[in-house]
């Protein structure tokens, strides 16, 4: 799960890590109250999408008068901001952070994240921040610092030590405060189950102290269940309205642009399924797992839910029955294809677990039931079907 | 033959009076597996099925002599289920469960360094050496007896593959799921030189999927060391960047972990890679031939 920029920062103030003074707010007004209370000589109005990459799309804008920011906010809130990480249809903006924008010496990057490969907390510093971590890495892989902190006995004051050397910062005020802030960013990732927190830029300002000027932070969702306070957190005017509405009923549902709607069993079979249905010159729709042990009911909403995307042309069912039995598939298909009043080419290929018993209920149902054997049929009965 | 599991294996079960424990632990027992014991805290001393229940791990080890272990108990608690049983001594641990919070998990992969105990998984279809021993939730009559090894990331697309070879003919010797989460237990690597000393194992098949680096670092491994024809199969060539495609593992960000650098990796390290997933069955038979009839 991502939060916005304000949130993020809210959190991060809580483990005293330095940040400018801001706020965020939801109307022009509201950002004209809160630029009042800031001192600084330019102050920042900075849109709230969950996007990278905000600042060229026109997302950050400096000015130097309360009342700028009043006239910029009313600018920038309901624009849609189009990044190269929103795609094309861009994100709107709802919500903004007004904050002040300091004095910077020097820009760094500083992020923390779950290294997969060698089973920890991953750190990575560079010199370079500012910019993309991925084109630092291109095209200076010498200016990239990496650490591993073993989460059993988490970080030592020394690591982060080699942190701030490996940003350049001399034996002054803000190297410790470096040392500081890096030791308490961990503490807030591990105590708060964080996938990823990026603190890009880090700045160290002309007055000899280090801040937060950007932060961007990813949370675990297997372990939101334990973090009741980051879960209210979740904005979803910012997720695919589909993607939200299948979580509500436990389901694990990607929206894509194609026109085939998939209904698997399995989240690497759900995917094999788009990319045979590819392979085959079609486009699937969506990714859909639900999942090994789903009922008549749930399978009907899975349904419903495919049905929902008006770009739908054809529906291909593709299950292997292990623990879900295909009788139990067979039953919901049929159930929503009746309450729905299907209008549209379904293609079913039903292998494993009672799929005699399956296909037979699918038979019996009178609905036009194109049936299928095999992934690569089904994917080309789904594609003729859909074109 | 096969590798790390066969009718020898005495196996317990953790949480087996929960609903998915109890459900498998009844599969299983049809399947052919010995399951020797249950644990669950609290009901110590009554039985499942005609299986044991202990209150701890340690106990069931003492009485039944368990070597493994599998676990279907709810996220919250599953570290403190895999620490229980390494710390009993048990030698495999498979772990069922779905869900777990990946610093969890990191900690549990600390833990288990220097002691003898091996995990599969999390959030994995489990183990089987067909007619032999099925420890986890894969339908078992899909399986034969044979000589290929098969490990994935996945659970119904493992079937799938299992399927493909089961209905040309081809036997397996052991199938592994070694789970979709970010940090997991055994990996490819380490399953791959099991195999490559399996004198009953003729080829592997690997199947993974896009997130992390398992597959790039297996390549390597392939390329330099093992001695026996890979097939390979990577999902989520259609994948959206930044989406988790289901397994909390399955994830391409910032650009790396697509379906297109591992096939690329896996065909550099002389991997044949299937083109479609339902092409797996087939590549294998094109490598190796027909069976024997």
């Amino acid at each position: 799960m991502n939060i916005h920029e304000y949130q993020a920062k809210e959190i991060l103030a809580d483990y005293g890590i330095p940040i400018p003074k801001g706020k965020h707010a939801f109307s022009a007004d509201e950002a004209h109250a809160v630029a009042k209370t800031l001192t600084t000589k330019k102050l920042a109005v900075k849109a709230q999408i969950h996007s990278g990459g905000r600042g060229k799309a026109g997302g950050v804008k400096l000015v130097d008068h309360p009342d700028h920011v009043k006239t910029e906010s009313e600018e920038m809130l309901g624009k849609i901001l189009v990044t190269k990480q929103t795609g094309p249809q861009g994100k709107k903006v709802s919500r903004l952070y007004i904050a002040e924008a300091p004095n910077i010496e020097k820009e760094f990057y500083l992020s923390f994240v779950v290294d997969r490969k060698n089973q920890c907390v991953g750190l990575i510093a560079s010199s370079e921040g500012g910019v993309d971590i991925e084109e630092t890495a291109e095209n200076h892989p010498e200016k990239i610092f990496h650490l591993e902190i073993n989460p059993t006995f988490g970080m030592y004051p020394y690591q982060a030590r080699q942190v701030a050397y490996a940003l350049g910062l001399g034996e002054k005020k803000s190297f410790r405060d470096a040392v500081k802030m890096v030791l308490n960013l961990y503490r807030c990732f591990v105590e708060n189950d964080c996938s990823l927190i990026e603190i890009n830029p880090m700045i160290l300002k002309k007055e000899d102290a280090v801040e937060a000027l950007d932060a961007k932070m990813s949370f675990d969702d297997n372990a939101l269940y334990r973090h009741k306070r980051i879960a209210e957190m979740r904005d979803p005017a910012e997720e695919d309205p589909r993607e939200v509405a299948a979580s509500k009923i436990d389901l694990s549902y990607i929206g894509l642009d194609g026109n085939i709607g998939c209904m698997v069993n399995g989240a690497g079979l759900a995917m094999a399924t788009m990319d045979i249905i590819k392979l085959h010159g079609g486009e699937p729709a969506n990714f859909l797992d639900v999942g090994g042990s789903a009922t008549t009911e749930k399978v009907t909403e899975a349904f419903k839910l495919i049905l929902s995307d008006p770009k739908v042309k054809t529906v291909l069912v593709n299950i292997f029955g292990g623990i879900m039995k295909c009788d139990v598939i067979a039953t919901g298909v049929v159930e929503a294809a009746k309450q729905m009043g299907l209008k549209i080419p379904l293609v079913v290929r039903l292998e494993g677990t009672n799929v005699d018993l399956g296909k037979e209920i699918l038979a019996q149902s009178g609905l036009d039931i194109i049936s299928a054997d095999g992934m690569a049929d089904a994917a080309q009965k789904a594609v003729a079907a859909a074109s | 033959m096969s590798i790390l599991v066969n009718k020898n294996t005495k196996v317990i079960c953790q949480g087996i009076t929960g609903a998915a424990g109890s459900f498998h632990t009844k599969q299983m027992l049809e399947y052919g597996t010995q399951m020797v014991g249950g644990v669950t805290p609290g009901k110590g001393g009554t039985d499942f099925e005609g299986v044991p229940i202990f209150n701890t791990v340690a106990d069931a080890v003492k009485t039944t002599g368990a070597n493994a272990t599998v676990i279907y108990v709810p996220p919250p608690f599953a570290a403190d289920a895999i620490i229980e049983a390494a710390d009993a001594g048990i030698e495999l641990i498979v772990t069922i469960t779905e869900g777990i919070p990946v610093l969890d998990m990191a900690k549990v992969m600390q833990y288990l360094k220097g002691t003898k105990s091996r995990l599969i998984g999390p959030n994995c279809p489990g183990i089987i050496t067909p007619q032999e021993c099925k420890i986890g939730i894969m339908p078992g009559y899909i399986h034969k007896p044979g000589k290929i090894g098969l490990i994935s990331r996945s659970g119904t697309l493992t079937y799938e593959a299992v399927y493909q070879l089961t209905t040309r003919g081809i036997g397996q010797s052991t199938c592994i799921g070694i789970g979709g989460d970010p940090i997991n237990g055994t990996n490819f690597i380490d399953l791959l030189k099991l195999f490559n000393d399996d004198t009953d194992t003729e080829a592997v098949i690997m199947i993974g999927e896009i997130g992390g680096s398992a597959e790039e670092e297996a390549a390597e491994y392939v390329k330099a060391e093992f001695k026996k024809p890979v097939v390979g199969f990577i999902a989520g060539t259609t994948a959206p960047p930044g989406k988790r495609m289901g397994h909390a593992g399955a994830i391409i960000s910032g650009g790396s972990g697509t379906a297109s650098e591992k096939i690329k990796a896996l065909k550099a390290a002389g991997i044949h890679v299937a083109p479609s997933p339902a092409d797996i069955g087939q590549t294998l038979v094109n490598l190796i031939g027909e069976p024997a009839k």
